[in-house]
């Protein structure tokens, strides 16, 4: 009777143990060689947004941080995800604001809701430069209600505003919601992750792909590290 | 002829043979060095069993591999991929078909066109691009041709065609009507690109470039006469079309979402007297008012108006 009870408790303990032992990765992205550097746009032909920015923003396809510290790195679990085809219900956000792109880089689930408004006293066209997905260019007016849309196949897509030739932003459509962005240190951490073998590809939209496997067995936690060769153009 | 002499003749074709052989692979070697190494020979193309129905014709692919291979692969290349061998001397570029990015469409940015779309541009052609009028063309040959780009995209064999826009009775032109396609252009900003005059001189103009990257103009209103076209058309139902559904594959965006259908024919109005040169009857209005565009004046204003524009242009003559 004992070791039957004692049987159930441990029979429990392991069937949870896949829910309690979540794995995570964490880790840094860095650079080796020179950057190119960050060039300062010059706004002055679109006063409205000039005015918005105290200090002249600078272009922000490579954007660096203290010790070769790689930021606006789409870090995410490129295969073996366990929630292929779990669309978020929440929208993502895309704003223009002072003739720029917040976020640059924007993460989102295919099929999941994009909604891109314009927060500027001055038209933008928005322009997603797509090759997988189908490409479309619409003109969004001051004022005028979000555009809202969604992709339906995984790509990295470039975004301009041809009107402002300076706006320049990303969108990465993934098939996870296991994914992170790096931020000012570098530093990425994808949680949750039960146990299995996972492959973790960091994006950097210069310096292309990165690719890192990774085994978790338990309630662990590993690190993966990735260095981007830095282009000097 | 004795033996010897027999052997040293061969010797010397044989080493003529040899060093021409080597000539050519010199030659050559460029050529190979730019391809990967890795991709080998194309695939032979699949002519796949593709329609296209433009009123009661109907065009089948299959026919119109004599009249590609002998009129639209030069430039559109045999994989319609827009790499035909005078591709490199184009500008703008000839229309890859494997993306199905086309310009001139009665349907919304980002969809398909409709096979009369592909079959209008065939009939005009494309001006101030090297694209010409295929009027040696029977209506049957050009629906062949339509249904041949076809097979070159996957999304052919996925997606239908988009719905063609809905294009009101036009409104009559008017001194107010052709005021408010003013107001339109500078409050929707098309000056920016093509500039206050529609000369496509505007302050972004010289940044542009298509979707590939590569230069391109915006279009120049004041430029021809009588025999002034768009790309998409010469009609004011085609101007309607060209920037409600705008131009893809250009900096040219869609306007569906933002100009009401009314509003939309006053633009056209506007944008017809920015062709100086043409006659038409937006310009003889405008002149019959010495030429001057009244300030527009809005007789039902919105509750909370919108901030104006950072700059006004000119427009008008």
């Amino acid at each position: 009777m004992r070791t039957k009870k004692m049987q159930f408790v441990f029979l429990t303990l392991l069937a949870s143990s896949s829910l309690m032992f979540a794995g995570t990765v964490t880790g840094k992205v860095t650079y080796t060689g020179t950057p190119v550097k960050p060039k300062t746009i010059d706004m002055s032909k679109e006063p409205s947004c000039a005015k918005q920015h105290a200090t002249p923003i600078t272009t922000e396809s490579v954007v660096t941080g203290p010790n070769n510290a790689l930021e606006n790195v789409v870090v995410y679990i490129s295969s073996g995800a366990p929630d292929d085809g779990q669309v978020p219900a929440q929208a993502v956000t895309f704003d223009q604001k002072g003739c720029q792109y917040l976020p640059h880089v924007l993460v989102m689930h295919t099929d999941q809701e994009l909604k891109i408004s314009n927060d500027d006293q001055t038209s933008h066209n928005i322009h997603p430069l797509a090759k997988v997905n189908t490409e479309w260019n619409k003109s969004q007016p001051p004022g005028t209600p979000p555009i809202v849309t969604k992709y339906d196949k995984p790509e990295f897509i470039s975004v301009k505003c041809n009107i402002h030739p300076w706006m320049h932003g990303e969108f990465a459509v993934l098939k996870t919601n296991h994914f992170d962005v790096s931020k000012g240190g570098g530093d990425f951490k994808l949680p949750n992750l039960p146990p299995g073998k996972y492959t973790i590809t960091a994006w950097q939209e210069d310096y292309g792909t990165q690719t890192a496997d990774v085994t978790i067995t338990g309630n662990e936690s590993k690190e993966v590290n990735f260095t981007f060769k830095a282009k000097a153009y | 002829m004795n033996s010897s002499k027999l052997i040293r003749c061969f010797g010397a074709i044989l080493s003529t043979a040899i060093l021409g052989a080597v000539f050519a692979v010199c030659l050559t070697a460029p050529a190979f060095a730019q391809d990967a190494p890795d991709v080998g020979p194309k695939p032979p193309l699949v002519v796949k069993p593709m329609e296209s129905h433009i009123g009661n014709i109907t065009g089948h692919a299959a026919d119109a591999k004599y009249d590609y291979r002998r009129y639209c692969a030069g430039c559109h290349g045999d994989y319609g991929d827009a790499n035909g061998e005078n591709a490199v001397w184009l500008d703008p570029k000839p229309r890859d078909f494997t993306i199905a990015t086309f310009k001139c469409r009665s349907t919304l940015t980002g969809t398909l066109p409709t096979d009369e779309d592909l079959f209008n541009t065939l009939k005009r052609g494309i001006i101030n691009s090297n694209m010409p009028i295929w009027n040696t063309f029977s209506n049957q040959q050009r629906a062949d041709l339509v249904a041949y780009i076809k097979i070159f995209s996957p999304r052919w064999d996925k997606e239908k065609a988009g719905t063609p826009i809905n294009v009101p009775a036009e409104t009559p032109v008017t001194l107010e009507s052709i005021a408010h396609g003013k107001e339109l252009f500078t409050k929707l900003e098309c000056w920016k690109c093509h500039g206050p005059h529609g000369e496509g001189d505007g302050p972004s103009a010289s940044t542009l470039t298509d979707s590939k990257d590569n230069p391109i103009r915006p279009y120049n209103f004041a430029l021809g006469k009588d025999d002034s076209r768009f790309k998409c058309g010469v009609t004011n139902e085609d101007v309607y079309k060209i920037f409600m559904t705008g131009v893809d594959g250009t900096p040219m965006p869609s306007f569906a979402d933002v100009i009401q259908p009314n509003d939309a024919w006053d633009l056209v109005h506007f944008l017809r007297t920015l062709q100086i040169h043409r006659h038409s009857k937006e310009n003889d209005v405008l002149m019959a008012a010495h030429g001057v565009i009244p300030p527009y004046v809005d007789k039902n204003p919105p509750a909370a108006a919108p901030a104006p524009a950072d700059k006004a242009p000119g427009g008008g003559q």
